[in-house]
């Protein structure tokens, strides 16, 4: 035992160094070695310390079942935090240990230099403990039924959040609307650039400053606001302070988690490149030539009717490398592109792009064909290949990541026909929603508003407002 | 060469058996699954999974309302991409309905889940649940129920006994309280006067035993759904006897203008044409109850399923055969399958039998099973058992 970890130590002493050589950045490390049953409640939960739940409890049981069956395996967990945690499962063969120590190296990497990653909460283990702790407080105050009826509720909706900004808190309607029309202003002072032609608009009279006024916004929110939780957390007259606490808290998780779903295939795939690479470095006896080719390849498997992340992301970046390093004539003549540059483009990705980017930008046609992707849908009860084309196939991979994969919602009105009404727009873009599974959220969102939801969205190219009011469903046509 | 306090790590392997989290919710889950279960009780005890089990143990039953709902795109209308092994082409097929699997071993937690709602349940599980609060009324003592003895169980300690069956421990247990008293503590000197012996006790179970004489109309008037209903009344009744009884027989009556004994598979599959005499199946049962199953040492519980649609002339004979059965029966019961409402011929007699051992329920939809079920075995205030 002590031996197995004295082994393992130097491996990854070895394995830092060589890291450190390709210039890898990376978080002090934690490397926790745990049995099945723990990976598997982490990787359930997402986080060692985020809150009880049933739903965990669920998913936990189906990904355990799945390993006791041998159908799969998580070798590893990582964790998005200074210093960085990784689990490794225990009984992992040290060439096992190896490989991930170098994959989980770069994911840290990965979490400590891309941009999206750049606000991430740093803390998140000891946030997510407190939030249990607050959690399970609130369970002994008000009952656990109640906070649990709560938590499905919030759950229901908490991906819609905007990451984009960081919202002020514990605003009151009337300040929010406030808040909006002053950005509504400076948005629109913004454009007006300076131009030559200036003067011409000064030949009329001077506006007298009464119109100058800004038209007062009756719309609320005067802008379809994208972050649907913390709207309605802040402006549903229903919430008690602790349910407001909790959804602010789960919240915030939802925002921790969102670079990860927004960089999956980029983040896989860095984490697959460097891996090779770094263990290509060892010396490694025939045996373990023979494990680490066979784990690496059980990783970066092709999978059909979807995508294996690791394997396109490596792929991508593979090809980006290439094209740097040996830049056509073409190329070296129309973007200046100098050969030899290969690692340190990608390393320029790794920090700047995300996965809509890194598709959009750097799948190229000549990589669709080697990795023979194709669009696949459903016609009739067959589920067959439409398209090869490969900017549709690159179009396609794109939608699907828009959003971290989730339809875009919106609150479009918060006081629907001034009635206190909540109608929430689903923005359309060629694929519809589950009917079934929107039409029992919608209950869910009730209960957080407190009042009739409605919701709008796209059905067989129809507008249809669908409507809950706490008793029954209505669905109408735009 | 390389020491670990060049860089910053550090490996550790704490003792993770407390952390039981995951099991914890887990077993939340698979309490509230339970809840859901039994909240929709009325629609499982009619699920074809189960009815049509044959007798395995664990079955899946679809689920309402315990998946995590969440506003999710319609997989089906989606276009998605997927990979090749470098010769796909257009039109090719994949295959017909897959269920798309998520790629294996990633991080979930961030992802939702779109996975079917699909429990699986124990039927033991099940009957527990649904015979908790019910009770067989009229239970009659017969008098062949034998004393039988299964098998003993050690629960006594006696001062005498083989040397075989000793027990050790109450035997040093005995000797410490002794010696204590003596004021010389400790185990020592064992005599005869400290010995304890383990005896057993025979076990005795009554033998009971039960028949039910199930009836039933497959005249023309008797579609699918009639006979699915009445399938799962003796399905669940079936289960519910043998819980109470040794040994369940089950007779199946086949009726129109005439009865038959038939098969079970015959009994359920039946369809014949023409009218309906439900004498027949009466006349019939007593004649199988007088000639196999004599009163003083089986409870007998006939059961008649019907639409109801008996020809008028034939009710007084129905009524009159009834008492009949009733001399030599537990309980007689009576199950109309009457979806559309119709008025009943039968009903219209059968109304007024005032006999506690009489019993009616009128199904009109499928959830009703459960409600009939429940009315023919629900538990009575004040009555022996």
């Amino acid at each position: 035992m002590q031996d197995d970890h004295r082994e393992l130590e130097r491996a990854i002493a070895e394995i830092m160094e060589i890291a450190d050589g390709f210039g890898l950045d990376y978080y002090p490390m934690r490397f926790e070695i745990c049995p099945a049953d723990i990976i598997y409640t982490f990787g359930a939960y997402g986080m060692p310390t985020r809150f009880s739940h049933w739903s965990f409890g669920k998913n936990f049981n189906r990904m355990k079942l799945q390993y006791d069956f041998g159908l799969s395996k998580i070798y590893e967990l990582v964790i998005n935090s200074n210093p960085c945690y990784a689990f490794l499962l225990d009984g992992n063969s040290l060439i096992q240990n190896k490989l991930i120590v170098a994959h989980v190296l770069a994911h840290c990497d990965f979490f400590k230099n891309n941009y999206r990653f750049s606000a991430s909460n740093r803390n998140m283990v000891e946030s997510m403990a407190a939030t249990a702790e607050r959690i399970s407080r609130y369970e002994l105050e008000h009952g656990t039924e109640a906070v649990e009826s709560f938590i499905d509720a919030v759950l229901a909706v908490h991906e819609h959040v905007d990451p984009q900004l960081i919202k002020p808190q514990q605003l009151d309607k009337q300040r929010y609307m406030e808040l909006k029309q002053r950005e509504q202003k400076e948005k629109e002072y913004k454009y007006r650039e300076p131009g030559r032609y200036d003067d011409l608009w000064n030949l009329d009279d001077k506006p007298k400053a009464s119109d100058q006024k800004v038209i007062k916004i009756h719309r609320f929110p005067p802008e379809p606001e994208k972050d649907v939780v913390w709207f309605i957390q802040q402006f549903s007259e229903v919430l008690e302070d602790w349910q407001r606490d909790i959804m602010s808290m789960l919240r915030d998780e939802m925002l921790y988690f969102w670079p990860q779903m927004e960089t999956k295939i980029m983040n896989e795939g860095w984490a697959s490149y460097w891996h090779q690479r770094i263990v290509r470095e060892l010396d490694l006896t025939s045996d373990e030539t023979v494990e680490f080719a066979k784990l690496n390849a059980s990783v970066v498997q092709p999978t059909r009717h979807s995508l294996n992340p690791y394997y396109v992301g490596l792929k991508i970046f593979e090809d980006i490398e290439r094209r740097w390093d040996q830049p056509t004539k073409e190329e070296q003549d129309r973007f200046g592109r100098v050969p030899g540059r290969g690692r340190e483009k990608i390393f320029e990705v790794r920090e700047f792009d995300s996965d809509l980017s890194f598709i959009r930008n750097y799948l190229s046609k000549q990589l669709t064909e080697d990795l023979d992707l194709y669009v696949f849908e459903k016609k009739g009860p067959e589920w067959k290949i439409t398209d090869k084309t490969w900017e549709n196939i690159r179009d396609q991979l794109v939608l699907s990541r828009v959003n971290g994969g989730l339809p875009y919602l919106v609150v479009q009105d918060g006081d629907y026909l001034r009635t206190g009404e909540l109608v929430l727009k689903h923005q359309y873009e060629g694929i519809e929603l589950d009917l079934k599974y929107m039409e029992r959220t919608l209950p869910y969102v009730n209960q957080l508003w407190g009042r009739t939801v409605h919701l709008e969205t796209v059905v067989e190219d129809k507008k249809v407002l669908f409507t809950y009011d706490g008793k029954k469903h209505y669905r109408k046509f735009l | 060469m390389y020491s670990p306090d060049q860089h910053l790590f550090v490996v550790s392997q704490e003792d993770w058996s407390l952390h039981r989290k995951g099991y914890q919710d887990q077993r939340r889950h698979q309490q509230k699954v339970k809840e859901v279960i039994k909240q929709n009780l009325p629609d499982l005890v009619t699920e074809e999974n189960i009815i049509m089990s044959d007798g395995k143990q664990i079955i899946k039953v679809p689920i309402r309302s315990l998946d995590e709902y969440r506003f999710i795109y319609n997989y089906q209308k989606q276009k998605h991409v997927g990979q090749g092994d470098g010769d796909s082409q257009v039109g090719d097929v994949l295959g017909k309905d897959p269920t798309p699997q998520p790629g294996k071993g990633e991080k979930a937690g961030n992802q939702p889940g779109h996975d079917y709602i699909e429990a699986e349940v124990d039927i033991e599980e099940l009957e527990e649940m649904l015979f908790q609060d019910m009770e067989l009324p009229h239970l009659k003592q017969k008098d062949r129920d034998e004393i039988e003895t299964q098998s003993i169980r050690f629960n006594d300690v006696r001062k005498t006994g083989m040397m075989s069956n000793i027990d050790k421990k109450r035997t040093i247990l005995e000797n410490l309280r002794r010696n204590a008293t003596n004021g010389n503590p400790g185990i020592h000197g064992i005599s005869p006067d400290d010995l304890r012996y383990k005896t057993w006790e025979d076990i005795i179970v009554p033998r009971s035993n039960a028949v039910i004489i199930a009836m039933m109309d497959t005249s023309g008037s008797m579609g699918s759904f009639e006979k699915y209903c009445a399938r799962s009344f003796f399905f669940w009744m079936t289960r519910f006897l043998r819980r109470q009884y040794e040994k369940v027989e089950i007779v199946f009556i086949a009726h129109h203008t005439e009865a038959k004994e038939v098969n079970e598979q015959e009994f359920f599959t039946r369809g014949e044409s023409g009218g309906t005499i439900c004498s027949s199946a009466y006349a019939k049962a007593l004649e199988i109850i007088d000639s196999r199953y004599p009163p003083s040492s089986y409870n007998i519980y006939p059961f008649h399923f019907s639409d109801g649609d008996n020809l008028t002339s034939d009710n007084e004979r129905c009524v009159k055969l009834i008492d009949e059965l009733l001399k030599r029966s537990n309980i007689f019961g009576y199950g109309e399958v009457n979806q559309y409402n119709r008025s009943s011929t039968l009903m219209a007699a059968y109304r007024y039998i005032k006999k506690e051992q009489f019993m009616y329920y009128v199904i009109k939809e499928k959830g009703e099973v459960y409600q009939a079920l429940r009315s023919f075995f629900h538990k009575r205030e004040g009555s022996a058992v």
